[in-house]
């Protein structure tokens, strides 16, 4: 059989075309993408802190190293509780010894004395990873192995991860770190394999204060989302455009 | 290892990275430490060198500098001997480096990082095609004049060029000139994927908008052009070194006063005095940018400016302005300014260069991260000096030191196939 040039040519154009439409049915996926199929689109989860409710007992802190397996003696931590003591000159003084994990039983902060008169007010804050609807870390994870899921959380793949760090330099709340044992990015996942089940997690379910409290913002009949949307509530660090998903009632102009 | 496993061998098992070189000072978020240390400084320091090395010689293959025909061919083989440290950084900084091929697998490209692969092996292609072009008639030669040599040396030789030659064994005219077009349209394509392959770098840091010191539109400019200037600078040196070795070398072997020894030196000083131009005028532009940022922030203020002052002007002061602007910019910029160039003047100008454009790079990377997220306290990083684990090597002086001696090694090896130092070129 023979082939002139101007065959060739004409048949590979026609093989390309008629190839294109099959072929653009299927669709690259990178595992982001496949893993944010988990999760429920009939759910948005959101948390609620009120922090004129934390007396900062660590309860959680701790709650929440023995739930998911947190080293206990390192610092890191996937939530922490900060004090703020502001003081009659406009100072403040912030700490959060080992994430607030044994409570605030010492009213020095950094070995120094506060003297008590001279304090204006004081308060606690819990934090904990905020499941930005927009979050920076999963834009910058060059692997994909992070992933924000239906109902809106932030998981990591702790099977795909490399360990490069970016995630926890592109998030403006220092919330993620390296887990020492798995060597791979680790962050507050509002105990996911908790809620899923209907269960609370190991912060709320700990707090006695009811200080924690999380919801479902796509339930109008929730309670939390019912606080959320009635109640003047804050986001801390707007300002970076994450949309963060965790809301603050009384929350201070002071508050990092 | 389980959780259980680790916890029960104790808690000094447990290694929080960069709680090894991380001290804080007043208020930080608990889980905030130097994660990016002296490797991710490494890393835009490597990549520098060479994009720089790389536009040095296509200033004389693209745009025709006869006055750098002599260093091209040396930076552009260096080139490639510092391609692969450009990823070693990176290697040794993954916390799963065995993970690392996850970002050609499957790159997700809404990430800076993720391009890397692509960018990097695309002007991996571009640095080995023009080499290929400006040694084919070389490789062919030297297939030639080894053909039926006996020895294990020549004959290993011979086949190693066989298969350089990739078949091609047309040295006429027409072919030749054919190489020349080839190399200008290579070098002619690598000015901008150099440029973007470490302008790119410096998106990586200047996109993260969570840090108030990398978040600027004018880092990745900054960083190509200071990754000009010491590529320019990296190549003077070691043609320096290299030349000396060879005057040195030529005088021990023939006397002081050879003709051999006379022209080597002539040379020597005429290729430096001509490159130091161009280094001083990226030099010039380089400057001029970083201190556009600087003034930029100070004037505009914003709510980091408070804690990014009291770093630069108080913690950072010395490595800022005394090592970085003073030793690393004025006092070789001066150096190089005054008349009567003579070698030995260049030679500690460009070292003084290479320290200066290190010490931009740890003032970015490691100055980004000398202030904590909540602006209200300090960090303060302590190069591991000693290593005492396996972290504290690749992530300490020892792991930066080994990536800083690996391109000469490499380049020693490539330079055994591929010459880069005759000071008399005949067929280019």
């Amino acid at each position: 059989m023979s082939c002139s040039r101007r065959d060739l040519l004409k048949n590979t154009f026609k093989t390309t075309l008629a190839a294109t439409l099959p072929l653009s049915a299927f669709k690259m996926l990178s595992p982001a993408e496949v893993k944010a199929y988990t999760g429920d689109s009939s759910i948005r989860w959101v948390f609620l802190v009120d922090t004129r409710k934390c007396v900062g007992c660590g309860l959680c802190v701790k709650a929440c190293k023995n739930e998911n397996e947190i080293p206990w003696d390192p610092p890191i931590s996937r939530t922490w509780v900060e004090r703020y003591v502001l003081m009659r000159n406009g100072r403040a003084h912030i700490d959060s010894p080992m994430a607030g994990r044994d409570g605030f039983t010492d009213s020095k902060i950094r070995e120094n004395e506060i003297p008590p008169d001279q304090i204006s007010k004081g308060f606690f804050v819990p934090k904990l990873c905020n499941q930005c609807e927009k979050p920076t870390c999963v834009q910058v994870c060059p692997v994909g192995a992070t992933y924000q899921t239906q109902d809106g959380i932030v998981l990591v793949d702790r099977t795909w991860c490399i360990g490069c760090g970016y995630c926890i330099m592109a998030c403006p709340y220092g919330m993620r770190f390296f887990h020492p044992v798995y060597k791979v990015a680790e962050k507050c996942t509002f105990c996911y394999h908790r809620i899923k089940k209907g269960m609370k997690t190991a912060c709320v379910q700990n707090c006695p204060f009811g200080a924690r409290r999380i919801g479902n913002m796509k339930n109008p009949n929730d309670p939390v989302t019912k606080l959320i949307m009635n109640e003047r509530v804050a986001v801390l660090k707007d300002e970076y455009g994450t949309k963060p998903q965790v809301y603050y009632i009384g929350l201070d102009t002071n508050v990092r | 290892m389980s959780v259980e496993q680790v916890v029960a061998q104790g808690a000094e098992h447990i290694a929080v990275h960069g709680m090894d070189w991380t001290t804080k000072e007043l208020f930080t978020y608990p889980n905030e430490f130097i994660y990016w240390s002296i490797q991710i400084v490494m890393y835009p320091y490597m990549t520098g060198l060479v994009a720089g090395a790389f536009v040095l010689s296509s200033l004389y293959h693209v745009f025709g500098q006869k006055d750098l025909k002599t260093i091209a061919r040396f930076s552009l083989v260096f080139s490639l001997a510092l391609l692969p440290v450009a990823m070693m950084p990176l290697l040794l900084h993954l916390q799963q480096p065995l993970r690392n091929m996850n970002v050609m697998l499957t790159p997700h490209f809404t990430s800076a990082i993720a391009a890397f692969g692509i960018v990097f092996s695309t002007y991996a292609a571009i640095v080995l095609t023009e080499i290929w072009f400006v040694y084919r008639v070389f490789f062919v030669d030297q297939v030639n004049a080894l053909k039926g040599k006996e020895g294990t040396r020549d004959r290993f030789m011979y086949y190693l060029y066989l298969v350089l030659t990739l078949g091609a064994f047309d040295t006429g005219d027409a072919a030749v000139a054919k190489d020349k077009k080839a190399v200008t349209i290579m070098a002619g394509i690598g000015i901008p994927v150099a440029c973007f392959l470490h302008g790119y770098a410096g998106f990586i840091f200047g996109s993260v908008k969570a840090n108030a010191l990398w978040m600027s539109p004018l880092i990745p400019v900054i960083f190509i052009m200071s990754a000009i200037v010491s590529g320019i600078a990296l190549c003077m040196l070691t043609y320096i070194i290299i030349m000396e070795w060879k005057k040195w070398s030529a005088i021990i072997a023939k006397g002081k006063g050879d003709e051999t020894v006379q022209l080597i030196a002539g040379a020597e000083l005429d290729v430096i005095t001509k490159t130091s131009r161009y280094l001083l005028g990226f030099m010039v532009a380089a400057i001029t940018l970083e201190l556009l940022d600087l003034i930029f922030r100070g004037y505009t203020a914003m709510k980091s400016w408070d804690i990014l002052r009291s770093v630069m002007y108080g913690k950072d002061f010395v490595n800022i302005f005394v090592l970085q602007y003073g030793l690393g910019n004025l006092v070789p910029f001066l150096m190089l300014l005054i008349p009567g160039t003579t070698i030995r003047r260049v030679f500690f100008a460009t070292i003084l260069v290479l320290f200066g454009v290190f010490m931009m790079r740890w003032n970015v990377v490691i100055g980004g991260q000398a202030f904590s997220l909540s602006f209200a306290g300090y960090m303060h990083y302590h190069l591991p000096i000693i290593p005492h684990n396996l972290e504290t090597y690749k992530e300490g002086l020892f792991g930066a030191l080994t990536v800083i001696a690996t391109p000469f090694v490499l380049f020693w090896i490539i330079n055994k196939v591929t010459p880069s130092l005759e000071y008399k070129f005949n067929n280019e």
